[in-house]
């Protein structure tokens, strides 16, 4: 069935088909509508789930992990201030290793208050234990909801759909909704190994001391390398199911380019635009879009910029003190390859600001002039 | 020679609590009453330790660890799991001061407001006594603690959880004294069976942060009570209160704060300050007592 | 059931392990019989078998001893001295001061 639906209400349909069963969420701009559709779901009982009213983001996670650990399927939505204020139980989710999934809207942080989009409010979060994802259009966000909970459950791993605020959550694109029996057939229910069970009692999270804490933290590193291959198991099994093919990685007219322009979510949307105007003008470039960016698929990307001149990463996120994340995450994964391309980083559209296009074709007009980038920041768009 | 509480035992030994510790007496009569099909939720205090640590447990119940202040969140999520599933069982936040009257309050106001079906148990220890005896919102006036220095004992009197937790109109609260087991066991009893948010506060009486010999922990708890400084009550629905105990001839405060090393800096002075606190208090309550 | 165990389990192996931190183990491997300065002893002349001692433990490391005597089943409070912290709590409140401290030798 196809309709017209923003992108909160295919991250809300995501959560339905997935038959999330415990939701938790707490509003804030833009996310409202994810839960005021579910809301409405579940006092229809359209979805069968309960609907836990929390009064703040933190209690949101930390209710939905115990819910988890009873083993049944959970779902929140938040964006920036929200999910900063989840942070310490995004890492408590991890180490619990509780297959929450999570819809985030990329906003800025405050102060000064905005809310349009800006990446920092995921990316800070990189280090936590969660899987994450950069949806570049709605039919994204709803697929990836649902082939987010068969990576997470598989590996216990928490994961999180990250979408644009606004330019995403807002804005309205035909969406097709898969029939809930195709996704029944593909997603069956969350069957969890070690559960809160009176008939089975255990203590979960006790202290540990050095003499095995350090396992632990292992286990979840494997989790994560182990997620690599399953992302891309499980789009080709939603490839099969639904026709609609997502990997770890996207690339557009990369086999024969000689510079790449790398992004994510929205803006590698644009730059296919980009990419199309500037081949027309003869100029041979191709766009990776990194979809999956916990894990980082650092040897899909060796393997693609091994073969090109040159790179242009665009952030639309910070590192204060250092650089753009995705053009360190870039560099780091190219750093041992013998022949490593320059990289150069830019960073556009904080705050909100729009990239438009042309502002992709003139990134790539200035950094191809140059030999080498002269610093680890190209600001693009910035008025001074 | 008949028992008047639960003969079986739930908690093994072995647990690592201080000698005397109320709040572990505690546990081993809330289990008691509560019995084998029961979850707790456990932050951050002093038994995330007396536990055990990984891979063992004492209390032989699901034990679910969690952050400070989200005993009370995750207890609802919990129970939101158990419904979905069709399970019946008894899902506790075992909690201290700390967490219940300071940093997890919030989380504790939003269970009573939505109602969650869940027991939430304060043990009150008066302080922060799992980081080493720092004061919470819940230590006496005057008391000693690491941050409240003799030079500079406690201001603040004891915030009144109980009024707080009336007000949000929940079914159940009542205070319980470990001095008092059947006392405790009933009123645990009576919660388990109550549908919606029930909230019991333990007084618990510590040796290692209050500076007194172990052996004073059970007298301590029975003189709280007998002074009215803890009175034992039930609170229904938030407007029904009612008491369970009755002292006919309440003692001078000053008989359970001489026992203390806590309060060793008290001159008489302060001790008839407290006294007076006391009584001022009790008058209150009487006022919201049910006729 | 929790697991018995002899002594604290470190795991030496981390395919051993759960995927967290999930405890399988009862603490009972903790004998704190050995944090005793002071040890209680119960004089059975002078106790009644009123039990207050083993309701205010908070150990539970006193135990009712069941025997029959002459077809009357006959309870007594025993201090399991395995767990017995010494805090004193039972020699405080025995009625009849029927309960003992005594230095801790071992």
């Amino acid at each position: 069935m196809r309709k017209v639906l923003m992108g909160n209400h295919a991250l809300s349909y995501g959560a339905k088909l997935s038959r999330a069963e415990v939701i938790s969420a707490y509003p804030i701009t833009p996310q409202t509508e994810v839960v005021e559709l579910l809301s409405q779901m579940c006092a229809s009982g359209e979805l069968k789930a309960k609907f836990i009213k929390v009064e703040s983001e933190h209690s949101a996670m930390a209710s939905l992990i115990g819910a988890s650990a009873t083993g049944v399927r959970t779902f929140t939505a938040t964006s920036s201030q929200g999910l900063a204020l989840m942070h310490e139980m995004l890492h408590w989710a991890a180490g619990a290793r509780t297959p929450v999934v999570m819809g985030n809207i990329n906003r800025a942080f405050a102060p000064p208050w905005s809310v349009w989009t800006e990446q920092n409010d995921s990316l800070s979060q990189r280090d936590t234990g969660w899987m994450q994802l950069y949806a570049q259009n709605n039919q994204e966000v709803l697929d990836s909801v649902i082939q987010a909970y068969k990576v997470a459950e598989s590996l216990d791993l928490p994961a999180m759909v990250v979408l644009a605020a606004f330019v995403l959550s807002h804005t309205s694109e035909t969406v097709d909704i898969p029939a809930q029996e195709k996704v029944d057939e593909f997603l069956p229910p969350y069957k969890r190994e070690y559960k809160i069970d009176p008939d089975e009692p255990h203590a979960f999270g006790g202290l540990t001391k050095p003499d095995n804490y350090f396992e632990l933290r292992y286990k979840i590193q494997k989790a994560m390398e182990k997620a690599v291959s399953k992302w891309e198991e499980v789009g080709e099994e939603f490839e099969a199911f639904f026709g609609r093919k997502y990997g770890l990685v996207e690339t557009y007219k990369v086999s024969d380019a000689k510079d790449l322009i790398v992004s994510s979510a929205t803006i590698a949307s644009t730059a296919r635009n980009a990419v199309d105007s500037l081949r027309e003008k003869g100029k041979k470039v191709g766009l990776l879009r990194i979809r999956v960016f916990r894990p980082f698929p650092a040897e899909m990307i060796r393997r693609i910029l091994s073969s090109v001149d040159k790179v242009i990463v665009i952030d639309r996120n910070i590192g204060f003190g250092s650089s753009g994340i995705f053009c360190q995450e870039v560099k780091a994964a190219m750093y041992n390859e013998k022949n490593t391309p320059p990289i150069f980083g830019v960073i556009a559209g904080l705050g909100g600001r729009d990239v438009t296009s042309k502002n992709i074709i003139e990134i790539y007009e200035d950094a191809i002039k140059m030999e080498e980038p002269e610093s680890d920041i190209i600001w693009k768009g910035l008025k001074i | 020679m008949k028992l008047k509480i639960p003969e079986q035992e739930i908690m093994s030994c072995g647990n690592v609590a201080c000698q005397g510790c109320g709040a572990t007496l505690a546990m081993r009569y809330a289990l008691k009453a509560l019995g084998k099909n029961t979850v707790l939720t456990i932050p951050a205090c002093c038994w995330t330790v007396i536990d055990g640590p990984f891979p063992h447990s004492t209390v032989n119940v699901p034990l679910f660890h969690t952050a400070f202040s989200t005993a009370a969140a995750t207890a609802s999520g919990i129970k939101a799991g158990f419904e979905i599933l069709g399970k019946d069982t008894n899902v506790v936040a075992w909690t201290g001061d700390g967490a219940t009257y300071d940093i997890g309050l919030g989380t504790v106001s939003g269970a009573a407001e939505r109602n969650d079906d869940i027991l939430y148990v304060c043990y009150d220890n008066e302080a922060y006594m799992n980081t080493g005896n720092q004061r919470s919102s819940s230590t006496p006036l005057k008391a000693w603690t690491t941050t409240t220095p003799v030079e500079s004992p406690k201001e603040s009197h004891k915030k009144d959880i109980i009024s707080i937790m009336a007000a949000h109109r929940i079914p159940y609260i009542a205070t319980a004294s470990i001095a008092y087991p059947e006392d405790m066991i009933e009123k645990f009893k009576k919660a388990k069976d109550i549908k919606g948010m029930r909230f019991i506060l333990v007084f618990c009486p510590c040796p290692t942060g209050w500076k007194y010999a172990p052996q004073l922990t059970v007298k301590l708890a029975r003189l709280a009570v007998q002074s009215n400084l803890f009175p034992l009550l039930e609170i229904e629905n938030g407007t029904k209160w009612k008491l369970t105990k009755k002292i006919a001839h309440p003692k001078p405060i000053a008989e359970y704060l001489k026992l203390q090393g806590r309060f060793k800096h008290l001159n008489k002075k302060d001790i008839a300050e407290i006294q007076q606190i006391v009584e001022a208090d009790w008058n209150l309550l009487l006022k919201k007592i049910e006729k | 059931m929790a697991k018995k165990s002899d002594e604290k389990i470190i795991y030496k192996k981390e395919k051993e392990m759960p995927p967290s931190a999930i405890s399988f183990y009862s603490m009972d491997y903790n004998k704190t019989g050995s944090w005793r300065n002071f040890r209680p002893v119960i004089d059975y002349e002078k106790c009644t078998l009123c039990m207050i001692c083993w309701k205010f433990c908070p150990e539970a490391a006193i135990k009712l001893e069941k025997t029959k005597k002459k077809g009357k089943e006959e309870v007594k409070p025993v201090i399991d001295y395995e767990y017995c912290k010494g805090c004193g709590i039972c020699w405080e409140e025995c009625p009849t001061r029927a309960i003992d401290i005594e230095e801790e030798t071992d």
